[in-house]
């Protein structure tokens, strides 16, 4: 974990006393993963949040702002200490992050339990969504069976009859194969929970597969174990014989990698880094510029974090101790969010679009994802029942 | 039938590469006395080192030779500098210090070439699949691993068994006071064994590369199961850890085939899912207890130890 | 007579007794500071130390003293947390209850496992400790009830009527009493006539067995008192973290608990708890100085092994090869 910004105003506010005091910081934890094989994903968060905040001129609000960035290492005994010690060592005044939905429901009790303000960018486990949800915490991303469930509508206008299921044995893959069954149509004709984190070998998976001919395969690895399954898929010869539809498989992170073979792989995503709205655009384009690579859906969803701190800070004029304050201005979304215009459900869960992507070859021999139609407009999850928030 | 002959290639497929990683885990293990966790880590190594050659060759065979090279040097540059100081000392040492060694190359590693890993591309016409016999579809890469091991492993055998190099390795796994005794330079011989090691690992790594992706970590997923084949060999043989490995491949991957079916005629559907995969992990832990239990000294106990 | 013994009673102002004295008096103090500094987290993260501490001393128990090398001692951390997280989730929410079965589970599981293990030696004994840990490992990855690989939040900390364990700072001191307790009850162990067996069939085992002692049933009691041990750890840091997931009996876990034991000292009373405060803290500490701790924490492991005999106690002086 490290302090990446040392704030003189903090220092300076030490030294003059209670005088200048009122110059106050917006601290703000940031919990992803920076360290093994996923840290790419961490990475591309952590670029996509520092642009927001220099688009901002480091400041939220008007505050400055201080980050520290903590590593979970993937794993959630990890994501709960290193959660306790942002709350009561660093006394944070927001939480933001996650990408794992093991480590984000590890870590909610100490969120909740101490009322820290929590803008979750990328993990959206079914409790979070339902039962355990709750009035300081905001998602900027979606509930794990919306983005499946996308791809099982259009597995069925594709007229799949049958369909093999394969994702990792954790919290997000139990609820996306779970979700992909809420829209598709057709029939399960196997399903596969693989070991994870650490079973990166599906050969045995994949002649099961095989043997069961289904019409197509359905398929959630994400981040570096999107690009060994892809990779095996293909290596088995089954691109030209089970059509593969993917969430989450496939993003611009592993898309440089995997290249041709991920040529003609559907996806399903709420956000593509082609979409036609002016924010987009100029994240985007200074992401490219700064960081000389694509933004990827993980980082977009971080990036519309900074918007929506800003805009409850700005809200209570920096009075950071009001917490209902910034908490019904975070409810009405009131920012520009790269994905266009959305709305929160009761849960605090986005009301969003839904697009199909498909992964192309431009002409000057690069990659890119693309947007090729609209899915399911507004889609809410299936949990905000659940929610006790009204 | 033809699905479970497929199946059982797949779990040949794995103990080739578990042997490739055993072997020179055994000799290390059976010569040295060293507890070497720090093996995956070349194992690691070699794949970085291939798709970095590769990439810079343009040629997968030409990035794989020189990569087995760069292991072979890594290795014994290694265990001049740190290894050679853990001989003799008691295995807790040994845990420490290669623990040490392991968090350190992960470490060096994202230092060098950045967290998000490599990509180690096959040639295009290794990207398909085979029939063997008609209607048996096979990945044509995972054939050739399964060719080249077997290769790999023949050779060491004539290293092992028709070379002087390779007496008098044996004659160290078997007795390695008697090997000093007879005059041998020792030392050199230790260097020679762990680049040997390093470079079978790294040969290990480069070879999986393409299915797995080269990445930080790679190597600690694989270590534990090699250590399991080692055990379940007896340490310092050889043979032992060839039919270990495919032991033990085969049997993870049969019960991560046909487990979940079967758990699935007595259980729900959800819980059958969950269990399965859990129960096939456990698979060949059970097999080593029952091992060890039978066999305090493994299937193939190297003479003399 | 053990070494270390006649260390103890190498004069009341040697090293070693000042740096433990201080140590223990610092721990005391530890809450305090919290308070004045409004810095709670400094009391989280000493529990913390305090509890892997427990677990660390149970394991040099079987392994500085007894000589068995366990690579699978973070099991019995995990089955005291299970024990805790499952009551719970069940609505047995009393630490009367939870703290006595994690225990017993855990000396159950080291029965077990004692009882098949110790017919082998050295290595083998190490990969075969690992194995069914391993086991234990995966079976709660596919607890599916209990969260399977994601793990089990522990919405309520055991209950033990008056005291209120959500208090830290008395959370704090029971993990502080219980560790002083748990040393003093591992130095009453080594000091006995059953201890002197147990580190007498460490150098020489049949030399114990001509003499007439049943060393396997000696070495297995031993076995299961570590793994009851640690498996109190377990329910305070179930406890602790509100949190139990099979992470906490990963293989690294157990290499964690083998790194405390043998960095700190093992054949040293304080030495678990200077290795685990030693490596608890410099994880914690280098992560805020640079972006690749382990670039120093891992040649750091190298040199203590290499060079260093019986670890950092070891630098204290005295004699200390066993």
């Amino acid at each position: 974990m490290r302090r990446m910004t040392v704030i003189p105003a903090a220092a300076l506010a030490l030294i003059a006393g209670p005088a200048l005091a009122q110059q106050k910081t917006v601290k703000i934890g940031f919990i992803s993963t920076f360290s093994g094989p996923v840290a790419a994903i961490g990475n591309d968060m952590k670029n996509s949040f520092e642009l927001g905040l220099d688009q901002h001129g480091r400041k939220l609000g008007g505050l400055p702002v201080e980050v520290i960035y903590a590593d979970d290492q993937l794993k959630p005994e990890v994501g709960v200490q290193k959660t306790q010690e942002l709350i009561e060592s660093d006394h944070v005044d927001f939480v933001v992050g996650y990408i794992w939905s093991n480590v984000l429901l590890g870590s909610l009790k100490p969120l909740v339990d101490s009322k820290t303000m929590t803008v979750v960018t990328n993990a959206g486990p079914n409790q979070l969504a339902g039962e355990l949800c709750s009035p300081y915490v905001f998602s900027t991303s979606w509930q794990n069976d919306q983005t499946p469930a996308a791809v099982g509508r259009y597995m069925n206008e594709k007229g799949v009859k049958t369909a093999f299921l394969m994702g990792p044995n954790y919290a997000a893959g139990k609820d996306m194969l779970a979700g992909v069954q809420t829209t598709f149509q057709g029939k399960i004709v196997g399903q596969e929970l693989t070991r994870w984190p650490d079973q990166l070998d599906f050969s045995a998976e994949l002649s099961k597969a095989r043997a069961a001919k289904p019409d197509a395969i359905f398929a959630f690895y994400p981040g570096g174990a999107g690009i060994q399954f892809v990779t095996q898929y293909v290596q088995a010869g089954l691109k030209g014989q089970i059509p593969l539809y993917t969430a989450f498989t496939i993003d611009d992170l592993s898309l440089p990698r995997l290249k041709d073979l991920a040529v003609g792989v559907p996806g399903a995503q709420e956000w593509v880094n082609d979409l036609p709205n002016d924010a987009n655009k100029t994240y985007v384009a200074d992401y490219k510029a700064k960081y000389h690579a694509s933004p990827s859906f993980y980082g977009a969803q971080t990036y519309d974090a900074v918007g929506l701190i800003d805009s409850a800070i700005t809200a209570v004029n920096g009075d950071l101790s009001n917490k209902e304050g910034m908490r019904k201005e975070m409810e009405k979304a009131d920012f520009k969010s790269v994905r266009g215009d959305f709305k929160f459900g009761n849960n605090h869960i986005p009301i969003q679009n839904f697009y199909l992507q498909d992964a192309v070859k431009n002409a000057d021999g690069s990659y890119a994802l693309k947007t090729v139609a609209l899915i399911v407009k507004d889609d809410q999850d299936r949990f905000h029942d659940r929610c006790p928030m009204k | 039938m033809l699905y479970f002959i497929e199946q059982f290639l797949n779990g040949i497929q794995l103990g080739m590469l578990l042997f490739l990683l055993a072997a020179g885990l055994t000799l290390i293990f059976g010569i040295m006395d060293l507890v070497n966790l720090a093996h995956g880590s070349l194992y690691m190594l070699g794949a970085y080192f291939a798709a970095t050659f590769a990439a810079w060759t343009n040629s997968f065979v030409l990035g794989a030779v020189l990569a087995v090279v760069a292991t072979l040097v890594a290795g014994m540059v290694l265990e001049v500098i740190a290894i050679r100081r853990l001989y003799g000392r008691n295995h807790l040492d040994h845990v420490l210090g290669t623990f040490g060694l392991l968090l350190f190359f992960n470490e060096l590693v994202r230092l060098v070439w950045g967290p998000a890993g490599m990509t180690l591309s096959l040639p295009s016409e290794m990207l398909t699949a085979v029939q063997i016999p008609p209607g048996l579809y096979y990945p044509a890469y995972r054939l050739v691993i399964i060719v080249v091991t077997l290769a790999v492993a023949l050779l060491l055998y004539v290293l092992v068994m028709r070379t002087r190099l390779g007496m008098l390795i044996r004659a160290g796994a078997s007795n390695r006071e008697m090997v000093g005794a007879l005059g041998v330079n020792i030392k050199l011989l230790y260097t020679l064994v762990f680049g040997l090691g390093a470079a079978l690992a790294g040969f290990a790594g480069l070879m999986q590369a393409p299915i797995l992706t080269v990445q930080i970590g790679m190597g600690e997923n694989i270590l534990i199961p090699a250590f399991v084949v080692v055990v379940i060999g007896g340490i310092g043989s050889i043979r032992g850890a060839f039919v270990a490995a495919l032991l033990v491949g085969v049997i993870d991957t049969i019960g991560r085939a046909f487990l979940p079916d079967l758990l699935h005629r007595y259980l729900s559907e959800n819980a059958a899912a969950t269990l399965a995969p859990a129960l096939s992990s456990m698979s060949i832990y059970v097999l080593m207890a029952v091992v060890l239990v039978a066999r305090p000294e493994g299937l193939f106990p190297a003479a003399g130890r | 007579m053990s070494e270390w013994r006649k260390d103890w009673r190498h004069g009341p102002w040697s090293p070693r007794i000042v740096v433990n004295a201080g140590l223990v008096t610092v721990l005391a103090l530890v809450p305090v500071y919290a308070a004045f500094a409004g810095d709670p987290f400094a009391m989280t993260l000493f529990s913390r130390i305090l509890i892997m501490a427990i677990a660390a001393l149970s394991l040099n128990l079987i392994m500085g003293f007894g000589g068995m090398v366990s690579f699978g001692h973070a099991a019995c951390l995990g089955i005291g947390g299970y024990a805790v997280g499952i009551l719970a989730k069940e609505g047995i929410g009393s630490g009367f209850v939870q703290w006595p079965v994690a225990v017993v589970a855990s000396a159950i599981y080291a029965l077990v496992v004692g009882a098949l293990c110790l017919r082998t030696r050295g290595v083998y004994f190490i990969m075969i400790t690992l194995a069914f840990a391993q086991m234990v490992y995966y079976v709660a990855s596919g607890l599916d009830r209990y969260g399977g690989d994601d793990g089990l939040t522990i919405y309520h900390r055991s209950q033990f009527g008056p005291f209120d364990l959500n208090n830290a700072t008395l959370f704090y001191y029971l993990c502080f009493a219980l560790l002083l307790a748990s040393i003093y009850l591992v130095w009453r162990i080594v000091n006995s006539r059953f201890g002197l067996v147990i580190q007498g069939a460490r150098s020489n085992e049949p030399r114990m067995r001509a003499v007439g002692f049943p060393t396997f049933r000696y070495r297995l009691v031993c076995f299961v008192i570590a793994g009851a041990l640690c498996g109190l750890a377990g329910a305070l840091l179930a406890n602790h973290t509100n949190f139990i997931s099979p992470a906490m009996m990963h293989w690294t876990r157990s290499g964690d608990l083998i790194v405390m034991a043998v960095l700190g000292g093992m054949h040293a009373m304080f030495g678990p708890l200077i290795g685990a405060m030693a490596f608890l803290l410099l994880e914690q500490g280098l992560s805020h100085v640079t972006d690749y701790p382990d670039l120093i924490l891992g040649p750091l492991l190298l040199i203590v092994a290499i060079y260093v005999n019986g670890g950092i106690d070891g630098l204290l002086g005295g004699p200390r090869r066993g």
